[in-house]
């Protein structure tokens, strides 16, 4: 009994103590799917993470959980982050998106921001970045620069935004060269270093001279290093450490710039609930330098590409398309809605194989 | 649908590197389990090996100093073992797990400064004549030595359990320990080393995996390999010869569904991931079916006074 009564009163004291401290600074949360140094998707969300606290100084305080597993446990872990004092949180991964609604509803004064999802809340927001646009400069220097017409694809889990990458980038490819080929193989992991070599090997050894990843480590890169004559791009992050060979190019997510807006927004007191999906033109999504290993012309047939996307003068989904199965998509000169991007869950006309359930 | 894209000379190349770590891990329990312990700490030995030798092999350069700090880290890992369960006499099964909790847990506290960076990449060997034989030079001739280095292992380990002073020993105090003891064999002292031994071999496996097969350091890495390997051990009789077998099967399977994959065959994605676990413990299981049985001590505490 005793004992009882000692432990509760401990525990108002730290609550105290916690509420105390929450008053003068705004607290913000990070949920990552990934170790931070993974990197590539992790890594790049911390450093949106250390750029609030170089902004935001002794104003902020940010905490973070790394390698939170999607599912039941993501859960807890947004909990117990809510409980302990935080305004914002983060959730960076599509599987977070069940557990972020769950724990958004019980805590209607914290705010809530998942990354990729589509669910929204009074005190929930998504945010993502088109990601696409990268995956369409990619599938031109692949295209270009193939020598077996093969390109290997590691792809993670069926979702709308893997599969969107999958379709912009062999569409792009196949505008600049008919005969391509893609070669798809399905991870279902995020993160898993032994998986990814030993799928991006395969794909290798079946002729693919292009290694895509839709997966967060630089294990893909090791192993396209090891082999020679492979050509790779960076996922989510630089991955410069592979420069100039394999690592050609990359796609670099930048979520600095929105994680200190929200941020700010939190503390004025004029968050609200909001669906942000930007891309090249605002600086979310970047394109990695170009190494020296793609020949000059290509370099400036895939700048060009990246300058158009910028300028919205051109959309990466922009029609003649049709689906896998023939029937059309997009007709003569139209461009796709977002609402379709987002719910993609076909592959475009010339891809083979399925897309699992 | 093209089975033209899969190159059986490089599937069975990649087979031979997919086998090599669960192999190490697994001969080296296999030992142990002679002797009459069960280790169930194979996982965390792995891991606790990858990242010592991947922290040694990038802070001296040289990759063979890493696989013998490897040997080393999980020697030293499996010490605690022995000293729970020869000396504490603690429960094996208990011990086991939970020398794999604490290396998961160990491994991940050393690594937090190697995540991100590049390991000193290992050297294929070239085998002059021998690696220029069509086909066959590729899938046998063109490997590491630490492909070369299990494969011995497999024979030695082989020679020494069936002909060998030694193996009879430690078979039987695995078999009847009260009986061993009463010959004058000093069971304990011949069941650390046989724990000790089983230590390095899983060690070496992890490396396999952080040094060569990765090659890169992250947390976890091992993912489960260390299971794989203990489940080998029972599937193959204890029995070297089907280890290596049960090695390649899984191996070859995890390798061959992948391509399979690649090329767009029409299997749905989930069985093909199942497959590798599904075919080995089938064919092992069928194997087995002869009337080989597990060491009679095996997993039972042994004390001079009994």
């Amino acid at each position: 009994m005793k004992l009882t009564h000692l432990l509760t009163s401990a525990a108002l004291a730290l609550g105290l103590a916690t509420g105390a401290v929450a008053q003068d600074t705004t607290k913000v949360g990070f949920i990552y799917v990934g170790p931070i140094g993974d990197g590539g998707w992790t890594y790049e969300h911390d450093k949106g993470r250390l750029a609030i606290e170089e902004h935001f100084g002794d104003q902020v305080e940010t905490v973070y959980q790394e390698s939170v597993p999607e599912g039941a446990d993501a859960e807890r872990a947004i909990t117990q982050m809510a409980l302990q004092g935080a305004d914002l949180i983060f959730t960076t991964s599509f599987g977070f998106m069940e557990p972020t609604v769950a724990v958004a509803e019980k805590f209607p004064n914290v705010k809530f921001e998942h990354a990729t999802g589509y669910k929204t809340l009074p005190n929930l927001s998504t945010y993502s970045a088109r990601f696409y646009e990268g995956r369409a400069v990619q599938g031109h220097i692949a295209g270009k620069m193939t020598k077996s017409n093969i390109v290997g694809y590691i792809a993670s889990f069926p979702i709308p935004e893997v599969i969107r990458g999958i379709n912009a980038a062999y569409l792009h490819a196949k505008k600049v060269n008919p005969e391509i080929e893609f070669k798809i193989i399905w991870a279902y992991t995020w993160f898993d270093p032994a998986k990814e070599a030993d799928a991006a090997t395969a794909l290798i050894e079946q002729g693919a001279d292009v290694i895509l990843q839709h997966t967060d480590s630089t294990a893909p890169q090791a192993a396209a290093e090891k082999a020679g004559d492979v050509i790779t791009f960076g996922q989510a992050s630089d991955m410069a450490e592979y420069k100039p060979l394999p690592r050609v190019s990359s796609i670099i997510d930048n979520w600095a710039p929105y994680y200190i807006a929200r941020t700010q927004a939190v503390m004025d007191g004029t968050w609200e609930s909001q669906q942000v999906w930007q891309g090249i033109d605002k600086g979310m999504v970047k394109i990695g330098e170009i190494t020296d290993a793609v020949p000059a012309d290509v370099r400036d047939e895939a700048l060009a590409l990246k300058q158009a996307m910028a300028e919205g003068e051109y959309h990466p989904f922009t029609g003649p398309i049709n689906r896998q199965d023939g029937s059309a998509w997009l007709a003569e000169g139209e461009v796709a809605d977002d609402g379709t991007l987002l719910g993609m869950d076909f592959y475009v006309e010339g891809i083979s194989g399925q897309i699992p359930n | 649908m093209d089975m033209g894209s899969i190159s059986p000379e490089l599937l069975l190349a990649s087979l031979m590197v997919a086998a090599t770590p669960i192999l190490l891990a697994a001969l080296g329990e296999l030992v142990v389990e002679r002797a009459g312990v069960l280790n169930l700490g194979v996982e965390g030995m792995m891991i606790t090996g990858a990242i010592c030798g991947f922290a040694v092999a990038v802070n001296s350069g040289s990759p063979a100093f890493g696989f013998v700090a490897a040997a080393g880290g999980g020697a030293v890992l499996a010490l605690l073992f022995a000293a729970l369960t020869q000396v504490a006499l603690a429960n094996q099964v208990a011990s086991g797990l939970a020398l794999t909790l604490f290396g998961l847990g160990l491994s991940s506290l050393l690594g937090q400064g190697y995540v991100g960076i590049k390991p000193p990449p290992v050297a294929r060997l070239d085998i002059p004549l021998l690696g220029d034989i069509p086909f066959l030079g590729r899938v046998l001739f063109s490997h590491d030595l630490m492909v070369y280095f299990g494969l011995a292992l497999v024979g030695l380990i082989w020679w020494m359990l069936k002909y060998s002073r030694a193996g009879l020993i430690l078979r039987a105090v695995g078999e009847n320990h009260d009986a061993a003891h009463a010959l004058g064999y000093k069971v304990v002292r011949i069941r650390v080393a046989a724990i000790l031994f089983g230590g390095a071999c899983a060690g070496l496996g992890g490396a396999y995996i952080s040094l060569i097969r990765v090659p890169q350091w992250t947390e976890g890495m091992t993912a489960g390999a260390g299971w794989i390997a203990l489940a080998l051990v029972v599937f193959a009789s204890w029995k070297a010869g089907r280890v290596l077998l049960g090695a390649w099967l899984f191996g070859g399977v995890t390798v061959l569904q992948l391509n399979l994959q690649a090329a767009g065959f029409a299997i749905p994605v989930e069985y093909l991931s199942m497959s590798p676990y599904l075919i080995t413990i089938l064919v092992l299981v069928i194997m087995a079916g002869d009337k080989s049985r597990a060491p009679a001590s095996l997993g039972r505490i042994f004390h001079a006074s009994q």
